[in-house]
């Protein structure tokens, strides 16, 4: 069973500095896998444990140093990377990211089973390239998967938390699926995972190698642009800190929300 | 001369009604329909066959000019293949220039897979949508965990947007208007299914709806350390009435459910009143609750970022302040 797993290297938004300008400061930030595409990982993992025959390729769409990232993913399990890299990438929206990533899915890995997405990356937040992936390659999705039920060559059987409740779906393959966060401890690189890790050979390739052009990707191929960025406000500007707890029930009070006023 | 329409796609919750998104999308539509020339609002809905009648009361005196009818069995429950295989060339002879979907699981695992086959832009979890002095859509969101707003246009259409139920409120006035409504034919015979559905298992709905019709919220973070401070949590929530919810620190160590999580990756909410106990105000809990009326922090650490979004706080264990607070609570209701 062949499984693509799609990762994404991101700032790390727990640490977000501003400039006097109100811009995010993008020097000296520390960038993270999406930590969602760990739990994407962790669910390929899952797979290769119960599945034989099971091969991981971890896919991102990033610069060059995004191939440190593959590495690591390498040492925790998976098989082989690919880093799509190209100047002409930059500043893509999900539309043209999803277009670059199926792209090469189809040019270089069209024999997968599974493709599996974090549910979305923390610095977009848009939990779109998933869906758009599967709409480009015409295979089902289905998207905030918790966990696997069963799984065999031909299909998986999934647990789904939606906003009304938990669904068990059967899917067969090809397809995709977008993963919430994994309930089992992160595997940690193993020995023998580091050692293949630094002698695994990233394959790498730019726009000419997935044959396509540059109004198809990047800014050019993006269907959105950002017009505006600002930092968020602050809403309350007027706290208030009681030093008591009669001072505080008082204020609740005033809140003029309590039933019997 | 043509028409600029606006396309809101109607859910319909598991148990078929319309999810309360749906009309927050058409007060919204209204407003943005002043800035077109020729605008109309219309929605597409899919549902089960005979169903349509109990719906048209929702709609009624609403402002909607037309509503798209798709009737079939297979759309009892949600399903990503039959409802995007039927909307996708529905949209293509509409044409509308704006279609919204609320940001629920369901519109944001239908929207993604819509604008990408249609070639259009889509922006996600908008919290404000305008039309720009060039007739373009705006869609503002948040983004990095919610400490940056970006506002995005889409150069293609349909201009596509997604917003979280709670951002913008619904419908008040009566408009006074004659709604269409339009049967198109629904023909599901050329999809072979690929996914099955084997089984559901349905929330409690009532911690869900709660959540989003409590006009009073008590969350939990960690700082509640175990079951029985949610407890107490649960104690103060009778005595205010309101309802119980948690941070994922509280998730996490296993003292709360998930189905209460409240933020990035749990629920939004926009109660009146909003009180956090031993919650630390990281970011991500923050987007969640930011568009309350007015949060009360209750922390021992003054340093934690949970004062700097609140409007009143006091400082000092949850576990003293508040039972004292449930008790003076029973004591004002006595008095009454
Ligand atoms: C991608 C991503 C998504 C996330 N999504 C969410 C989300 O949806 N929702 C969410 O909430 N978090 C989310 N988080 C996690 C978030 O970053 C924080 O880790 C989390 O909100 C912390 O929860 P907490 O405030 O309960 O715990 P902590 O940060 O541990 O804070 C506990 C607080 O309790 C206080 N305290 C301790 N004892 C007492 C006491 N006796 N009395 C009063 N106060 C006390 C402490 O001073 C502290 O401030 C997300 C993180 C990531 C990376
Ligand atoms: N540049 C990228 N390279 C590889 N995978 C990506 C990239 N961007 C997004 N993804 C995948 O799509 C998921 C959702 O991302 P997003 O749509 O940005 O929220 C992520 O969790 C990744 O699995």
């Amino acid at each position: 069973m062949k499984i693509l797993v799609c990762i994404k290297q991101v700032p790390d938004t727990t640490d977000i500095k501003w400039t006097e300008h109100n811009t995010i400061q993008r020097e000296g930030v520390e960038s993270i896998i999406n930590p969602f595409d760990v739990y994407a990982l962790e669910f390929a993992l899952n797979i290769k444990k119960q599945c034989n025959n099971v091969h991981i390729i971890a896919i991102t769409m990033g610069p060059p140093q995004a191939d440190e990232m593959l590495r690591k993913a390498i040492a925790i399990g998976c098989d082989d990377g690919i880093l799509l890299s190209d100047k002409k990438f930059a500043g893509a929206d999900t539309y043209a990211t999803s277009k670059t990533i199926s792209q090469a899915i189809k040019k270089f890995s069209p024999d997968f089973d599974l493709i599996i997405c974090g549910q979305f990356a923390v610095d977009g937040d848009t939990a779109q390239t998933g869906p758009s992936i599967a709409s480009k390659l015409d295979i089902p999705q289905v998207t905030y998967v918790k966990s696997i039920e069963n799984c065999d060559e031909e299909s998986i059987t999934v647990k789904k938390e939606s906003d009304y409740g938990i669904e068990i779906l059967k899917i067969k393959f090809p397809a995709l699926v977008c993963v919430l966060q994994q309930d089992n401890e992160p595997t940690r690189p193993l020995i023998n995972g580091i050692i293949k890790a630094q002698k695994a050979s990233i394959k790498t390739l730019n726009m000419s190698d997935i044959e396509l052009n540059s109004d198809d990707v990047g800014i050019k191929g993006s269907p959105t642009y950002v017009s505006k960025a600002f930092r968020a406000p602050n809403k309350r500007s007027e706290k208030f800190i009681c030093t008591n707890c009669n001072e505080l029930f008082e204020k609740i009070c005033q809140c003029g929300v309590l039933n019997n006023e | 001369m043509n028409k600029n329409i606006i396309l809101i796609y109607a859910e319909i919750t598991p148990d078929f009604y319309i999810h309360t998104v749906v009309f927050e999308l058409i007060q919204k539509a209204i407003e943005l329909s002043k800035s077109l020339e020729n605008p109309s609002i219309e929605l597409i809905m899919l549902t089960p066959q005979g169903l349509i009648n109990g719906y048209k009361e929702g709609f009624e005196n609403n402002g909607v000019d037309k509503v798209y009818v798709l009737e079939n069995e297979k759309f009892r429950h949600y399903s990503t293949e039959y409802y995007s295989k039927t909307i996708i060339p529905i949209i293509e002879e509409i044409q509308p220039e704006i279609f919204l979907l609320g940001a629920t699981n369901q519109g944001r695992d239908l929207a993604p897979r819509i604008s990408s086959s249609l070639h259009t832009g889509l922006t996600a979890d908008c919290i404000e949508l305008q039309i720009n002095e060039k007739g373009l859509l705006a869609a503002t969101r948040p983004t990095f965990g919610g400490q940056l707003m970006a506002t995005i246009i889409c150069k293609n259409k349909p201009q596509m947007a997604t917003v979280r139920p709670k951002v913008f409120k619904p419908l008040e006035n009566i408009i006074k208007k004659e709604t269409q409504y339009i049967y198109k034919e629904v023909n599901l015979s050329s999809i072979n299914p690929q996914i099955e559905l084997i089984d559901i298992i349905k929330k409690a709905q009532t911690t869900i709806n709660d959540l989003d019709s409590s006009d009073i919220i008590v969350a939990g973070g960690k700082g509640m350390k175990s079951k029985e401070g949610f407890e107490l949590l649960k104690d103060f929530a009778n005595a205010i009435g309101g309802t119980v919810a948690a941070s994922r620190g509280a998730v996490d160590i296993g003292i709360a459910p998930q189905e209460i999580q409240i933020g990035q990756t749990g629920k939004t909410v926009s109660p009146k009143l909003y009180i956090a106990c031993g919650i630390s105000g990281a970011i991500q809990h923050i987007v969640g609750m930011n568009n309350s009326d007015k949060i009360i922090a209750i922390n021992s650490d003054s340093n934690a970022p949970i004062f700097e979004n609140c409007d009143y706080g006091i400082v000092g264990d949850a576990f003293d302040i508040i039972p004292k607070l449930t008790n003076l609570l029973k004591q004002k209701k006595y008095k009454f």
